[in-house]
């Protein structure tokens, strides 16, 4: 998107695909919602008109499903029209997610990056450690949560660590594989001129692979850090706060407008989340002098 | 006390012989060493727990986890059929079908591509698993809510890979399938969709988790009274943790089992491919 022009071309596809979904939504609503007012009606004793049925399917309490306006409106009056503070405020949940997403990105960012050049510079931990590493994305581990927080809360640690534990369970997989594939990538070339020069092993790890690798670490962050919050926010589930436990309360409460506002949070938070990265990205190449 | 110490004495052994192992030049090392890490950490799980008398709600022992196993093939059976078989693999062979001809259709509207690929791409890095207590209310209880979740988080995944597969088959090829007057199927069956296969089974691999997580996460917000997420929480909830890792265990080994058939499927497909070629 050099220019302008090109920005807009590119755009324009895109805004048309969501003004499509939007559209085809607002149908859903009055096909999905439409039975509920029929069976008022029906209780009433009167009949509905098509006229009358399309604002009855957008106005209800708990729809099947809520229109975007609802869930705008839902949206506005949890994030902007509640105190901060308070527990109804989505905000706070998002504060409680962010963090503990954050806490455990950060962990299984440190815990991968030590696998990784141990793996590198160990052949035996290479053939230990390596089929575990992926057999252990084989476990669901979004499905430990529960126990999690249960085993945790025996040895007096709280809430925050279970999700921690989750979210960094997530993220050290894709880092490990990137930073492998990274600090392996370059060439025996350039590990040959480093020994001409006579640089020792740590030489060629801070000055050739450390920096080769940074380019994968990133794009393997920004794998890891969308995992990280979606086991956070299942983590969540079975605590007080955060957008997992807003999503509990909503499923069993049947607020339809408050599950699909919070989702909106959660997708909000991954874009974010994942653009942040990019733009560290861009500029931690940019100094690096990889990128014009 | 004595456990612990006979444990990490082990440990240290079965390190030391992989170091060996590792570099030697025996031919079924590549098995033997993993197979090995596997075991001394199994050693050293179970000396921990008969060591320091570790409290049965913290960590049941490796040998309580296979006693649970032992003790309970029925129940685990039936999980394993309510989440893997109906809701994983109905939903997994739904939402792949569906977005890979979804990938088809896109591929011949740039239009569509232009506008839906940035949405597909900004869906796919979501919580979509966020989605399950909405279909559990459309679906009801039973496997179908389950599937339908699974339908949508393994939808994106496929899609992107399978259109990024269909412009895999470079300018060349498609030129010199002109020359031949193929027509648009032709083509897409005899070389583009053979190129895109690659990427294709990388979505397909990604499909493989999601759907096993999809499943039980699914369970969490609402299903009849059996399926491994429904067994995890009532077992958590008694404080059953041997049942736990046992469904954890079966979880493990139905997740490397669906994942490795469709590896050999790909190997099978796209024999030809460098990755495949050892």
């Amino acid at each position: 998107m050099a220019n302008g022009g090109a920005g807009v071309k590119a755009l324009a596809p895109v805004l048309v695909v969501l003004a499509v979904i939007t559209v085809l939504w607002y149908g859903a609503t009055v096909w999905l919602n439409a039975q509920w007012v029929y069976d008022q009606a029906a209780r009433d004793g009167v009949q509905v008109s098509f006229a009358d049925l399309i604002p009855a399917t957008m106005a209800q309490s708990r729809p099947v499903l809520p229109a975007p306006h609802q869930v705008a409106a839902e949206f506005s009056k949890m994030v902007f029209e509640t105190r901060v503070t308070s527990p109804r405020s989505l905000v706070f949940h998002s504060w409680v997610t962010l963090s503990g997403t954050l806490l455990g990105f950060g962990l299984g960012m440190a815990l991968g990056v030590i696998l990784a050049v141990g793996i590198v510079y160990n052949r035996a931990m290479d053939m230990s450690v390596m089929p575990w590493a992926i057999a252990s994305q084989m476990v669901p581990i979004v499905a430990l949560a529960p126990m999690l927080a249960v085993v945790l809360s025996q040895l007096g640690l709280g809430p925050a660590v279970s999700k921690a534990f989750v979210a960094s369970y997530l993220t050290f997989f894709p880092v490990v594989v990137g930073m492998v594939k990274g600090l392996r990538s370059p060439d025996p070339m350039q590990l040959d001129l480093l020994r001409t020069y006579n640089a020792g092993s740590s030489a060629a790890f801070w000055k050739l692979r450390l920096p080769a690798s940074v380019k994968f670490l990133f794009a393997s962050s920004k794998v890891a850090i969308a995992a990280a919050l979606v086991g956070t926010i299942v983590a969540e589930l079975n605590q007080p706060t955060g957008l997992g436990a807003r999503l509990l309360s909503g499923s069993y409460n049947g607020q339809t407008a408050m599950i699909w506002a919070t989702l909106f949070v959660a997708a909000m938070m991954a874009g974010a989340l994942v653009l942040l990265i990019e733009v560290g990205e861009r500029i931690t190449l940019r100094r690096m002098g990889m990128q014009p | 006390m004595i456990w612990i110490a006979v444990s990490f004495v082990g440990w240290l052994a079965a390190w030391r012989l992989n170091v060996f192992l590792a570099n030697s030049a025996l031919p079924q090392r590549g098995v033997l060493v993993p197979a090995i890490f596997g075991l001394a950490v199994l050693m050293v799980w179970q000396g921990i727990v008969w060591g320091a008398d570790t409290s049965r709600v913290i960590l049941p022992a490796p040998s309580e986890i296979a006693a649970a196993i032992g003790g309970n093939p029925g129940l685990l059976w039936a999980d394993f059929v309510q989440t893997v078989l109906k809701g994983a693999l109905s939903g997994f062979l739904i939402g792949c079908s569906a977005g890979f001809l979804a990938a088809i259709i896109m591929d011949r509207s740039a239009f569509l591509q232009a506008g839906f690929m940035p949405v597909a791409k900004f869906i796919s890095a979501m919580p979509i698993v966020g989605i399950a207590p909405i279909m559990v209310m459309w679906f009801g209880f039973g496997w179908q809510s389950k599937a339908a979740v699974i339908v949508v988080m393994v939808f994106f995944p496929v899609l992107v890979n399978t259109v990024a597969g269909l412009a895999a088959a470079d300018r060349m090829q498609r030129d010199l399938m002109a020359t031949f007057s193929a027509t648009y199927a032709q083509t897409l069956i005899k070389l583009r969709l053979p190129a895109a296969m690659p990427f294709v089974f990388n979505g397909l691999k990604i499909a493989t988790t999601l759907a096993l997580i999809g499943a039980i996460v699914a369970e969490f917000f609402g299903s009849p009274t059996v399926g491994m997420g429904f067994r995890i929480t009532a077992e958590v909830g008694r404080l059953g943790l041997d049942m736990v890792w046992a469904e954890i265990a079966v979880a493990a080994l139905a997740g490397s089992a669906f994942y490795g058939l469709v590896a050999l499927i790909e190997a099978r497909v796209t024999f030809w491919h460098p990755s495949q070629r050892t």
